[in-house]
């Protein structure tokens, strides 16, 4: 049985700027990385490797230099890797995304049954979470998000229980498998990759499918296949907050000022 | 009649059964210690051998093993001293009036001339030397013990004094005996030695000398036997492993090993045999004296590492497991694991903060410190098992080359209020290298923007890398992320070559020791300065023109990194003494004996659980001398003082200050 985690390669948003004329991206010399949410989808399927000796996968769609970024995934523990990149794909919105990845996914699921998918809850680049849930959609599995612990996984009966974290509560969710998940961050800590698994996934191999493999419509995929495109990005204008306290001078007074705020925006229980 | 040439057929073959029964246990020990040595991994060149022998052999006899160690409140040492010398002596008299003359059974020829009676005569002077000293170590252990030795009054130590003590009595009992039988070197017409002289005359009774002349004759040769005999069992070990351990020391001192990315088998030391054969000879040098320990900063802070404990269970592990691996069977006990699972607990390597206290204080040249950041190699090479806290912190450096994971844009920060050149290939003389703390922490900012006053000041052409500067991955190295570490390097090495950079300013010692020591490693040929030594440096060319600045009273801290790593222990003293006015106060542990701010060794970056802290029981030895300023020159040791102080309640009466910042204070 299958299990994949779908990433995504993202610049380092804390070294992206915003070029204030064009209103785009320089993502000159910005380093990629592996979108944080992802480490963790990355993460989960790992262990879910160790305990119940499900293969990982890794997907990810993407320019030909998200391979460096597979390959780290191999050096964590993922067992095979798929990079999905053409340039049809490419301009593609959260719907034409899920398409492709939803497709890959059909396609792994072929030559091996495939029990579950993970994915991050969100990417730190679109910030949009509707992904995951669409490629769930697309392929009519069960769709789990926000999913901040896995509580069991039932191969026999195929059956999976998570719990979800939501705003203020909890939700314990079943639900048959194959199942989509979104994680938070908070489900786990990732693991660090070993000098040998570095060394060994150096020479790995990550299978790249184009559209020739994917023989998907090209009208349904890339920037023809997506119904909604950026047109602007900017930086909102900083505003000063006011200043309510005086710390300098009366620390004590401040700090109390302080905590009833964050009490007030709920931030902290009092 | 000569009671010594009257050995029998039989006393010859007694004498010469024993001798070789005992010589033979010797060799045959020493044999399997040498093979079990040899499972270790192959070492590095060592230096000049020849150099080194006559070096060793001279430490040897001048003791400096000891007198480095002799102080006020422990003089243990001295009692060393007596035995050593003596013993020296004691070996010469074996070899050449008893192996020779009474083996060979030419004791006539031998004895029958002045220069046996001048040699009798320092022996019995020696003899008392031992004596004492014998009789010193006993007291030393079983009445005044010092906290090093604790836990160690044993059998066998108990065995070892014992042995010693017995050789100068039987020898002189044996000299006495010889007198009183009017053997040499009685009459000889040469006046007798005066202790052996006075003892001869308990042997009136003429029938009976020669049986109490072979008693301490054979009782003496019997000591000397058992002891050459157990020189492998026990301690004694340390007496030759000593000296080969001084003669094969590595040229540079704690250097630790460059990552093999062909040798994929293993990185880092797992198994005992994954030490260096020299890393393995240290554990048999190991006389379990103690001082490390006691100079330790995370043994006096009640952590779970002792330096004396790393060594011991080092070669434990190798006695057990160093036959099974020689076999090719598998090893039974792990080197490294936690609780009682294996030799060496993980929390103990990761306790270390690689300040070389330990190193500095051993008698016999162990490096303790290379073996724990091979073990840790192994933690987080092979096993990826390392203090939680690290995972962000090594990501961090991966990603965005500091410790933070604050966005590279931001190294020039610290420079926005003032103009700052970048390097400029050819026109630029010294990059400062400004490192993570100096250019991302707040207060070592300041630190920054002071020393960039006094470069300006003195006239130096300097420049930034700014943006582009990386971090040296000191701390990356001493947590064992040497594989990291190793692709840190060769960037940097490479930027400086493309930069055409030979000359660099340092503001931390941790950087100035990566730069200058580790990246040698890689044929790096940098000429690294710290600032303190270049202020130094320009205050004494005239350079640098300072108004003596009075700061009350001021102590100074030494930083391991610059102390003890490298030696440099006067520069910041006669800077501060220039800015001043005044030589710094200093602790009562100070120079090579300082004691650690608890930051190194990537100490930083974990949390410290365990005993006291580090840095408030330096603080406190601070505080003793009631100072109102402590001078640092080190970015962690100016965390770890603040801290401390803040904590003790004290950061108001004292501040803390940089050596660059009491300069830019002076500045005229």
């Amino acid at each position: 049985m299958l299990v994949v985690a779908c990433i995504k390669q993202v610049p380092d948003t804390t070294q992206v700027k915003i070029d204030p004329v064009t209103g785009t991206l320089i993502r000159e010399g910005v380093p990629f990385i592996m979108n944080p949410f992802d480490t963790h989808a990355l993460e989960e399927s790992l262990r879910l490797k160790d305990k119940y000796g499900f293969r990982v996968a890794v997907i990810s769609m993407g320019p030909p230099n998200t391979v460096v970024t597979l390959k780290k995934a191999i050096a964590l523990g993922a067992d095979e890797a798929v990079l999905l990149s053409d340039r049809v794909f490419g301009g593609a919105d959260t719907l034409a995304t899920s398409r492709v990845l939803a497709e890959a996914i059909r396609r792994l699921s072929q030559k091996e049954e495939v029990a579950l998918v993970i994915c991050g809850k969100q990417t730190i680049d679109g910030d949009t979470a509707q992904v995951g849930p669409g490629i769930a959609t697309r392929l009519r599995y069960a769709q789990l998000t926000l999913v901040d612990q896995i509580q069991k996984v039932d191969v026999q009966a195929k059956r999976i229980i998570v719990r979800r974290k939501l705003e203020g509560r909890h939700e314990i969710v079943e639900a048959p498998l194959p199942a989509l998940l979104t994680v938070l961050r908070e489900i786990n800590k990732p693991r660090y990759p070993t000098v040998p698994m570095r060394l060994m996934s150096e020479t790995a191999e990550v299978m790249v499918w184009d559209n020739k493999v994917m023989h998907l419509d090209e009208s349904s995929i890339g920037l023809k296949g997506s119904p909604t495109q950026v047109r602007r990005i900017f930086s909102p204008e900083k505003t000063k907050g006011e200043i309510v306290g005086d710390g300098v001078n009366k620390p004590e007074e401040a700090a109390h000022l302080l905590v009833a705020r964050l009490v007030q925006k709920d931030i902290i229980q009092a | 009649m000569n009671p010594v040439s009257d050995l029998s057929a039989a006393g010859f073959a007694l004498f010469w059964g024993l001798t070789i029964f005992a010589a033979g246990i010797f060799l045959i020990r020493g044999y399997q210690l040498l093979k079990l040595l040899s499972l270790g991994r192959e070492n590095k060149k060592p230096g000049n051998l020849i150099k080194q022998t006559f070096l060793a052999i001279g430490h040897m006899i001048i003791q400096e093993c000891q007198f480095k160690n002799i102080r006020k409140k422990d003089r243990a040492g001295i009692g060393h001293l007596f035995m050593v010398w003596g013993f020296l002596l004691f070996v010469t008299y074996y070899f050449f009036f008893i192996v020779i003359a009474s083996g060979f059974g030419i004791s006539e020829t031998m004895e029958h001339n002045a220069i046996y009676t001048i040699y009798c005569w320092v022996m019995d002077i020696a003899a008392p030397f031992v004596f004492i000293g014998a009789v010193w170590g006993i007291i030393r252990r079983y009445f005044f013990l010092p906290k090093r030795l604790e836990g160690q009054r044993t059998w066998e130590a108990l065995l070892i004094l014992i042995t010693v003590l017995l050789h100068p009595i039987t020898h002189v009992g044996k000299i006495a005996t010889q007198i009183a039988a009017g053997s040499p070197p009685a009459g000889l017409g040469i006046s007798t030695p005066p202790l052996s002289t006075a003892l001869s005359n308990l042997y009136t009774n003429v029938g009976s000398v020669a049986g109490w002349h072979a008693f301490w004759f054979w009782s003496h040769w019997g000591f000397v036997l058992l002891v050459l005999a157990i020189i492998g069992y026990t301690r004694y070990l340390h007496v030759p492993a000593a000296i080969i351990n001084d003669i094969l020391r590595p040229q540079k001192k704690g250097e630790l090993s460059l990552i093999d990315l062909k040798d994929r088998r293993t990185f880092g030391t797992a198994r005992v045999d994954n030490f260096t054969q020299k890393q393995l000879l240290d554990t048999y040098a190991c006389v379990v004296c103690g001082y490390c320990q006691d100079a330790c900063p995370a043994t006096n802070t009640g952590k779970p590492l002792n330096p004396r404990l790393i060594i011991r269970d080092v070669k434990a592990n190798l006695m057990t497991n160093g036959p099974l691996i020689h076999h090719k069977k598998e090893p039974v006990i792990p080197l490294i694991g936690s609780g009682k699972e294996g030799s060496i607990g993980e929390d103990a390597l990761w306790a270390c903060t690689t300040c070389w206290a330990c190193m500095e204080v051993c008698p016999v040249y162990i490096e303790h410190v290379p073996k724990i950041i091979d073990m840790r190699r192994h933690l987080v090479q092979m096993q990826s098992k390392f203090p939680e806290e690290l995972l962000n912190f090594f990501e961090n450096m991966e990603q965005r080359s500091n410790p933070w994971g604050i966005a590279p844009a931001d190294r020039a920060k610290w420079a926005t209020d003032i103009t700052v050149k970048p390097f400029e290939t050819g026109k630029t003389e010294y990059l400062f290298y400004v490192g993570c703390f100096g250019a991302f922490d707040a207060r070592a900012r300041q630190v920054t923007l002071a020393i960039a006053r006094v470069l300006d000041a003195a006239g130096v052409s300097w420049g930034i890398l700014g943006r582009d500067e990386k971090c040296c991955g000191d701390s990356l190295r001493r947590l064992g992320n040497e594989f990291v570490f190793d692709r840190m390097a060769q960037e940097n090495i490479k930027l400086f070559r493309d930069k055409g950079i030979t000359k660099i300013i340092t503001e931390c010692p941790h950087c100035f020791t990566t730069l200058k020591n580790d990246y040698a490693q890689y044929g790096a040929k940098l000429d690294v300065i710290h600032h303190t030594e270049l202020f130094d440096r320009l205050i004494k060319e005239g350079k640098l023109k300072l108004k003596p600045t009075d700061l009350g009273t001021l102590v100074f801290h030494d930083s391991c990194y610059l102390g003890r790593h490298n030696g440099i222990y006067q520069p910041p003293r006669d800077v501060i003494t220039a800015a001043t006015g005044i030589a710094p106060i200093e602790m009562e542990r100070n120079h090579k004996r300082g004691f650690c701010c608890g930051a190194g060794g990537g100490r930083m970056w974990l949390e410290e659980k365990t005993g006291k802290r580090i840095n408030i029981e330096r603080v406190e030895e601070a505080l003793k001398q009631n100072p109102k300023t402590i001078c640092v020159s080190c970015p962690y040791c100016m965390t770890m003082f603040e801290d401390g102080l803040k904590d003790k309640g004290a950061d108001k009466q004292v501040r803390v200050l940089e050596v660059a910042e009491i300069v830019a204070r002076a500045l005229k």
